[in-house]
């Protein structure tokens, strides 16, 4: 069997959505990891030292490489997944109780993730796309003072960045929560769904990934939802 | 015409053998331009259908249902029962064949039940290696347990759903073969008539029923494996859809019936709960192990069952048999239900129910269970507590169904139960080959008047299913097919087919053309209520008689007021029922004239006029050890003969179980 | 039990054939005894429309003891209707009260078309089957049973997957129209089978193909199927689906 044939039935591209979703399981904790550095109180200078590590390390450019090809995997292969799986009911049924066997969340994978997707153009523009690419055409870089030194380099201040945004700002807040709220959701469905998808169910494992599940979508969604709203209220400096 | 069985010469244990050394053969290259139709995908039909396949017979397969999957053999319960002696108990095929011809009651043919129980081995093994998920011990080695009374445990079984796993099991090799293109598969159509050319069957007509499309088949034989005829009662265990068309259709184009009137009242069976009733649901025999069986003293109880008293209840089976018990054989124990309600001593709204009572058996395992804690001197919430999870554990998937239909938790009251009918020994007449009286037309499984003479023994028709179409019909059939060699597929235009194919046309239009009042399920209805009253667990000469007027009176009803909605040429159930109805209403006919004749009581035909001072069923071998074949000869009109019965090893005795 | 009566009004899905287009019409019907199966509240009320001089609604059923699998009726948006591990014909009335609305589909999936009213086309089962869900030995070719002794935690795993009846309750459930339970439960019955393992790996990957050349959604894990699979059949075995293709297919030499 050739991999596109591998890959393109319907377990293997449950296989595709559920190795990315691995990958951006993991990259979220090194993300909220290093975000929550902000809650030092450092002035961000912990926070900013390992932002700048990030952006500058050559193993993890080609690391965000390959994140960005992976979360774009994640999203075409979702939507395709979607679009497959509604065409196998093209009749629908005129009376539906679904509460009655599933859970809401796990039904509304598409549709989390769409808003995840939303979110997230917010939150590159941003963030990241300045940073990255600030200067290039039309894109406003940051400006000085956001740059600050550290340890002899010049290194973007995103800890500012972050203040700017959020600071007093209820729009952009409220954004993120409601981004993070669907990130929860999608995550308490995906993570012990992706172990299902590899093949891991089992009367033993299957309660502790559950509950594993459970903790780290809480943990993970409660500092990033922290993060803007600390910056709001001005909480950390 | 005479009735040939064509038994083997030679020694009982030597005659398959021996048949199967000299039978005719037919070499591969001509196998694969021969073809076999077959009728019907339960254990019978989808174990020949894959089996011929394999050998390299081309084979048409047809089922009514949607999917070969839903054959009724899958709501078998029970279990399988094989001469393996894998419990070193003492079992061999001798033994299986002598409980088998002594359990149906001196009416089988010896030399058939001895091949029975030879390939019972057999059949475990190819099941295994099938997949089919047989209970097992911790050792990883099959488990048995024992059934319906016998003294060895030789029944194979899957929780309670050995039916279902042994007919998936069969349907895996089937599909199988579609795959390879060796079976063509027709679902959801329906045999309508057989097409015999110079006295051989050579065909079908058979009804798509989806488009109700008449269609016809050629086939260089034909195999009717079509299951029994129980839905004649209308109320039964057997599935809605199940009937008696396939080989009433061959009956009438020449094929004897056997026994017709040999039929299995089940005594464990939910009762009636009112009209409105479509079908009967068994409780298996299993539960007879550890459930007590009794009604009321008193005529007219109104308290709960379990607010009488011991003293007060009549646990008449254990009266009447000590020695078996709540044990006996299930026509035994359907007389005596009947017997109690009957005298008016029957429970529930309809009074047409008896107790079958777990409260020992809770207290007893509970004590065990107990005991096995070191609690040696529990209370009675103790032992109820334990015992509960003790039955759960072995009966839990029965206790179950029972609270699904009938809303009462059979853990703290008696399950309320009455006798159903449930199998058909009786059935197209066939020889030591299978073979009915038309050449080339073979019926197997439950369709076939069977080993099982007049009672059949639990755990036994899921063996004979599948002894037919695994072992014993891919060499006879061969013994047929080698002389057919020569001869070329029959092109459907024959004038034959013609013929058979304006009689089923004729039939449906003329059915469809009535246009009266009455439903086709009311007329079933009618009908089941005649045979259940009269032609029931207990039959007497005036009920039979009356019985026969009132089912010619009935059928003309029927062909002058039937009233059947829908087209011919659509998915029409109505009209696909009319047709079944319409066979029934002659079948049953036939089965109270059989009735009638035999003027003895043997196994599950209990003739009022013949029975001991005691009340139980007592035979008349000086003049009815023979098997009772009809023939068509013209609407209402059968003539009886007779294939007398030579016991050589197991010698008839009154059974007892006192 | 006490019983009681009770008048329902019924909400049925009619059409005529599979080109015709159907839609839900509304009976009446009264006295409903709570001892009575839904079926048995269809046949009197196809006893009514017969006399009426009307068409009767068509069902799929056969032995009305919940092991055949050919019921198959949406009941109030649920397969089987409200009560657990249930099908069609043993769902009861007493699982419903007086002026209750019940409103019965067909099993809706692009798999599964309509023939008629509540009637469907589960025939891409069989042709699942056909893919690959056998053992291939042909009859006369078996050892001796006990040859080959079989871990009874494995043996009864396979019982447990092999109780599906084929009903199409789990596609019926699940919001994708996926098949993955029904064939999860053949695939693993056998591949927990010593009889099993010559084929497991073509077994896995004929399967898994077919099922999709039938039209079938792809799992998302809802488990909705589990829930609503009259034989409670565990989506542990679609767990065991998604690692025998895993291995089948990254096993697998041809290119």
């Amino acid at each position: 069997m050739t991999w596109k044939h591998f890959f393109g039935t319907a377990i293997g591209r449950k296989f595709t959505m559920g190795a990315t979703g691995f990958f951006l399981i993991t990259f979220l904790i090194v993300h909220c990891a290093i975000n929550a550095m902000i809650f030092f109180n450092d002035g961000g200078e912990t926070f900013n030292h390992w932002a700048k590590f990030m952006g500058t390390n050559l193993i993890l450019h080609v690391l965000e490489v390959g994140l960005f090809v992976f979360l774009l995997l994640h999203i075409v292969q979702g939507i395709m997944v979607v679009i497959k799986n509604k065409a196998a009911r093209p009749v629908g049924y005129a009376m539906s109780r679904p509460n009655r066997n599933s859970t809401w969340y796990s039904r509304s994978m598409g549709l989390l993730g769409t808003l995840i997707l939303l979110f997230l153009v917010v939150h590159l523009y941003h963030f990241w796309v300045p940073s990255r690419f600030g200067g290039l055409g039309n894109i406003t870089p940051l400006e000085e003072t956001q740059l600050f030194t550290y340890s002899n380099e010049e290194a973007h201040n995103l800890f500012q960045r972050m203040q700017m945004v959020f600071r007093g700002n209820l729009a952009p807040v409220v954004i993120y929560v409601l981004g993070v709220i669907s990130l929860f959701w999608h995550l308490l469905h995906g993570f012990q769904s992706a172990f299902q998808t590899f093949g891991l169910n089992h009367k033993r494992y299957t309660p502790i990934i559950k509950s594993a599940g459970f903790v780290y979508s809480l943990v993970i969604c409660l500092l990033f939802a922290s993060m803007p709203i600390a910056m709001y209220f001005d909480w950390v400096k | 015409m005479s009735l040939e069985a064509k038994i083997p010469e030679g020694a009982m244990a030597e005659k398959w053998t021996d048949y199967k050394g000299h039978v005719n053969l037919v070499n591969p290259a001509n196998k694969r331009k021969l073809e076999v139709i077959v009728i019907g995908t339960g254990l019978a039909g989808a174990s020949a259908a894959a089996s011929l396949a394999e050998m390299g017979y081309s084979v048409k397969a047809f089922c009514f249902q949607d999917s070969p999957r839903r054959a009724h053999s899958i709501a078998a319960q029970g279990g399988i029962n094989a001469a393996k002696n894998y419990q070193n108990d003492g079992d061999s095929v001798f033994r299986l064949f002598y409980d088998t011809v002594k359990g149906g009651d001196y009416r089988s043919r010896e030399a058939n039940v001895y091949r029975l129980a030879e390939v019972s081995a057999a059949i475990i093994d190819q099941c295994v290696a099938q997949g089919v998920p047989f209970a097992r011990e911790y050792g990883g080695l099959l488990s048995n347990r024992s059934f319906g009374g016998v003294q060895v445990q030789r029944t194979f079984y899957a929780a309670g759903q050995t039916g279902q796993q042994l007919l998936l099991g069969a349907y895996s090799a089937l599909e199988r073969q579609v795959a390879l293109g060796k079976v063509e598969m027709f679902s959801r159509h329906e045999m309508l008539d057989v097409v015999v050319i110079d006295g051989k069957a050579r065909g079908i007509i058979a009804r798509d029923l989806v488009s109700g499309k008449i269609e016809r088949h050629f086939g260089h034989a034909v195999l009717l494996c079509s299951g029994g005829y129980g839905n004649v009662f209308y109320l039964s265990t057997n599935a809605m859809g199940s009937n008696v068309t396939a080989a009433w259709k061959a009956h009438r184009k020449g094929a004897f019936f056997g026994n017709p009137c040999f039929t299995q009242i089940h005594p464990t069976c939910i009762p009636v709960s009112g009209d409105h009733q479509s079908k009967l649901t068994l409780m298996s025999e299993s539960l007879r192990n550890d459930g007590r069986i009794w009604v009321p003293k008193k005529k007219d109880e109104t308290r709960k069952p379990q607010d009488i008293p011991d003293e007060e209840r009549d646990y008449y089976l254990e009266r009447r048999y000590p020695a078996f018990g709540n044990l006996v054989p299930r026509d035994v124990a359907s007389r005596a239900a009947k017997e109690r309600c009957d005298e008016g001593y029957g429970v529930g709204t309809t009074k047409m129910a008896v107790y079958l009572d777990f409260k020992d058996a809770i207290i007893r395992y509970g004590k065990i269970e107990a005991g096995k804690a070191g609690n040696h001197n529990p209370d009675q919430d103790t032992m109820v507590t334990l015992g509960k999870k003790v039955v759960e554990e072995k009966y839990g998937n029965l206790f179950e169904m029972y609270e699904k239909i009938t809303g009462e938790n059979p853990y703290n009251q008696p399950m309320r139960i009455y006798p159903a009918v449930h199998y058909t020994m009786g059935g197209l007449w066939v020889d030591y080959e299978l073979q009915t009286t038309v050449p080339g037309l073979y019926a197997l499984g439950e369709a076939n008047f069977s080993d099982h003479g007049a009672n059949r023994l639990g755990a036994s028709a899921l063996m004979q299913g599948l002894a037919d179409g695994y072992f014993v019909i891919p060499y006879t059939l061969g013994n047929y097919l080698a002389g057919e060699i020569r001869t070329p597929a029959i092109p459907t235009s024959h004038p034959a087919f013609e013929e058979a194919e304006n009689t089923v046309r004729n039939r449906i239009e003329k059915l469809m053309g009535i246009k009266g009042t009455e439903s086709v399920e009311s007329f079933h209805k009618r009908l089941g209520k005649i045979m259940w009253n009269k032609c029931g667990m207990a039959r007497n000469e005036k009920g039979l008689k009356e019985a026969v007027e009132e089912i010619k009176a009935l059928r003309k009803e029927f062909w002058s007021n039937v009233r059947i909605p829908g087209e011919i040429n659509e998915f029409n159930p109505e009209l696909d029922k009319a047709g079944r109805v319409g066979d029934f209403l002659e079948m049953g006919e036939l089965m109270c004239i059989d009735a009638l004749h035999r003027r003895e009581s043997c196994g599950g035909h209990f003739r009022e006029e013949s029975q001991t001072d005691e009340g139980e069923a007592k035979r008349d071998d000086a003049n009815f050890s023979y098997v009772a074949a009809w023939e068509f000869k013209s609407d209402e009109n059968w003539e009886l003969h007779k294939e007398p019965l030579d016991f050589e090893i197991v010698k008839p005795t009154q059974r007892s179980y006192k | 039990m006490e019983h009681y009566h009770m008048n329902l009004t019924l909400k049925v899905w009619r059409q005529k054939d599979s080109k015709a287009k159907g839609n839900l019409e509304t009976y009446q019907v009264k006295d409903v005894s709570s001892e009575m199966s839904i079926l048995e509240v269809f046949d009197v009320l196809n006893e009514s429309l017969i006399n009426d001089g009307k068409e009767p609604i068509a069902f799929d059923h056969d032995c009305r003891e919940g092991i055949c699998g050919a019921c198959s009726m949406y009941i109030n948006g649920q397969p089987h209707g409200p009560w657990a591990k249930t099908t069609t014909c043993q769902l009861h009335m007493r699982a419903f009260k007086d002026g209750d609305t019940i409103v019965v589909e067909p099993w809706r999936s692009r798999a599964f078309p309509v023939i008629k009213d509540l009637v469907v086309d589960r025939s891409a089962f069989d042709r699942i089957i056909q893919a690959g869900g056998y053992i291939s030995v042909n009859t006369g070719n078996a050892v001796d049973a006990n040859s080959i002794p079989v871990d009874k935690r494995y043996a009864d795993a396979a019982f447990d997957a092999a109780a599906c009846i084929g009903c199409g309750a789990c596609v019926a459930a699940c919001k994708n129209g996926s098949a993955m339970l029904f064939v999860g439960a053949k695939v693993s019955q056998l591949a927990l089978l010593p009889q099993g393992e010559p084929e497991r790996e073509t077994r896995a990957l004929n399967m898994v193909a077919q099922m999709d050349k039938e039209g079938f959604g792809s799992c998302s894990n809802t488990y909705a199927c589990e829930a609503e699979c009259p034989k409670g059949i565990s989506v542990a075995y679609i767990a065991k689906l998604n690692s025998e293709y895993l291995h089948a297919g990254l096993n697998d030499s041809d290119s």
